[in-house]
């Protein structure tokens, strides 16, 4: 009950969205259960930018009706110390994953976690020094590209505007022979314009939706009411909220692309997956209902196969 | 504990406060479980949730779990709540986990409906807890403020030599509160019990008189900030178990950020919640956290 993805074989259908799932947090936190029972049939990292990044300032979270604004700001330790610090760990990290899985046989067939290393900079030239050094470490499986950053010229986000994504994504496209995966933003007129513009520049994949701009106004009571509540202004939603809006920029894309689409946006269930698979996913992810129950993943894709089997 | 030891961390405060190593402290289970409500009790202001555990490991004082009612989490004010929250084990005995609840919203208020039989997600243990004392010689205080109060009960129990407990309320009905803890000193807001005014004014006094002390505290941001602030004022070491709002409480959405001294933030979930007060510059409040 493999899936292919990208060339690369993976066990089921249900990966982490970018930045909601910090494997090496997770691992000190429950130990080797992670690994026993790691619950991505492939691992995202979050966006690695060629300089460290603190992130905002707090705070950085507000609840929502069935959601979650973030305004983290992709706190990270910049490309030189993820490759030579974090890279090997969640190498051996997401193979002990592969290995154990393995070792609990329960029919399936052993398959690799593949690691994604999702890329983000402000400028082509950024891109490419990420993607190229992306493209030699071995670790890698596939290289995710976050295209939801302001263009220093336009202040229009990369990925907004398909005239622009399409050349970053042709330019980079040269630097690797990695499967190219463009993750959309859903701030944007036409969505799916934006997804031809990816795959005609040569991606292999589009992901979407990434999270919905937003924003929220501090209450009365708190020092500073009615200004922004964020400490970096706005943010953006996920969670069930933006489940629909998730659904109907999978469809609109997965109709106008050849390459495969991996779709996320509040699923909570093997039937909101189902949905997204429905419509044209080859794979699902999981973003926010990792972090309402870290096990989310697994428990999807158990269900899927479940009443896959009935 | 910095992410990976990066370089820069700082160390451990001179009066030796070391936590365990990560792959010593107790970890949670992996993925949320769904347990059972064996009771919920009055105290004052407070209620204490009882939730049979049989099976959960044993958390140290100071870490928390990630708690939701199993029905119904939803549609309350504003919709809400969503996440799961927070909450620092008062206790764990008999195969139960003590919370302490204070109903101040969506969240909260759901978790005061619970009754015996109710279902509770439960994520946890989680965090890092306080620092077992190192054999100095040196005399327990534990400072509490409020709901803060709950990781100073488990921490007490632990305790082998006799400590301080100070314990600030806002009026009477918290203050009973303090029953958690045997042979608390308190000071309340307005006067009804205790001391008239802060409970740092109750934790000067102590250090005035002898600051070769052990300072443990967890409250609201401001009497924290000058726990920390008078502790290192008489070179006492302390350490500070921080309240911030949190996603996931397992590192992964790096919501629940306070800033480090030195530069860069910590998580409260991952690297504390139990924190060494030379960690940080102040304890800031984020002018009311969303509840």
């Amino acid at each position: 009950m493999s899936v292919r993805f990208c060339g690369l074989e993976l066990a089921h259908e249900l990966i982490n969205g970018s930045g909601t799932f910090d494997a090496i947090a997770a691992r000190r936190a429950f130990g080797e259960e992670l690994e026993t029972g790691f619950p991505f049939a492939a691992y995202v990292s979050k966006t690695i930018t060629l300089a460290p990044r603190e992130g905002n300032p707090p705070p950085r979270l507000w609840e929502a009706p069935a959601g979650l604004v973030n305004s983290i700001g992709l706190p990270n330790k910049g490309l030189d110390a993820y490759l030579e610090q974090d890279l090997p760990a969640l190498a051996a990290l997401t193979r002990a994953a592969g290995l154990r899985a393995e070792e609990s046989d329960d029919g399936r067939v052993p398959h690799m976690v593949p690691l994604i290393t999702n890329v983000m900079g402000s400028t082509a030239e950024e891109f490419s020094r990420l993607v190229e050094a992306c493209d030699v470490r071995e670790e890698i499986a596939a290289v995710e590209l976050n295209v939801s950053c302001p263009n220093v010229k336009t202040g229009l986000d990369i990925g907004a505007d398909p005239r622009m994504l399409g050349e970053v994504v042709r330019d980079v496209r040269e630097r690797t022979g990695k499967p190219l995966i463009v993750k959309l933003t859903p701030n944007t007129a036409d969505v799916a314009a934006c997804a031809q513009a990816a795959e005609q520049g040569g991606a292999d994949a589009v992901s979407l939706i990434n999270s919905l701009r937003a924003t929220a106004l501090a209450p009365l009571g708190t020092a500073r009411p009615h200004r922004p509540w964020l400490g970096g202004g706005t943010g953006g939603l996920s969670g069930p909220a933006v489940r629909t809006v998730a659904l109907a920029q999978v469809a609109a894309v997965a109709e106008q692309v050849a390459i495969p689409v991996v779709g996320m946006g509040g699923v909570q269930s093997a039937a909101h997956a189902r949905d997204l698979l429905d419509v044209g996913a080859t794979l699902v992810a999981i973003g926010t209902e990792s972090f309402r129950d870290p096990r989310a993943g697994a428990r999807i894709a158990g269900e899927l196969r479940t009443n896959a089997a009935g | 504990m910095s992410d990976q030891g990066s370089p820069g961390a700082p160390a451990r405060s001179a009066a030796g406060l070391q936590h365990p190593a990560d792959g010593e402290r107790t970890s949670a289970p992996f993925g949320r479980r769904l347990l059972t409500v064996a009771g919920i009790d009055e105290l004052g202001a407070y209620r204490v949730l009882r939730v049979a555990d049989p099976d959960g490991p044993v958390p140290e004082p100071g870490q928390f779990a990630m708690i939701a009612a199993a029905e119904r989490w939803g549609g309350g004010q504003d919709e809400r709540p969503y996440l799961p929250r927070a909450f620092s084990y008062v206790r764990h005995s008999a195969g139960e986990s003590h919370f302490l609840l204070e109903d101040v919203g969506p969240g909260s208020r759901r978790l005061c409906e619970l009754r015996a039989g109710d279902g509770l997600w439960a994520l946890g243990p989680l965090g890092q807890g306080f620092a077992p004392p190192r054999g100095e010689g040196r005399r327990s205080i534990l400072v509490g403020g409020g709901v803060g109060i709950a990781p100073l009960a488990i921490l007490g129990d632990t305790l082998t030599t006799p400590a301080s407990v100070l314990l600030g309320f806002r009026d009477a009905p918290h203050a009973r509160g303090a029953s958690l803890l045997g042979g608390a000193e308190l000071a309340t807001d307005d006067g009804s019990v205790g001391h008239h005014g802060p409970v740092t004014n109750l934790l000067a006094g102590e250090l005035r008189r002898d600051s070769h002390a052990a300072v443990y505290a967890c409250g609201p941001p401001r009497m924290l900030e000058a726990v920390r602030a008078m502790c290192a004022a008489h070179g006492t070491p302390a350490q500070l178990a921080l309240e911030a709002a949190m996603a996931c409480g397992f590192g992964a959405c790096f919501g629940c950020v306070v800033p480090r001294r030195g530069g860069g933030y910590l998580r409260v979930c991952l690297d504390g919640p139990v924190v060494d007060a030379a960690e940080l510059e102040h304890v800031h409040d984020h002018a009311g956290e969303q509840r």
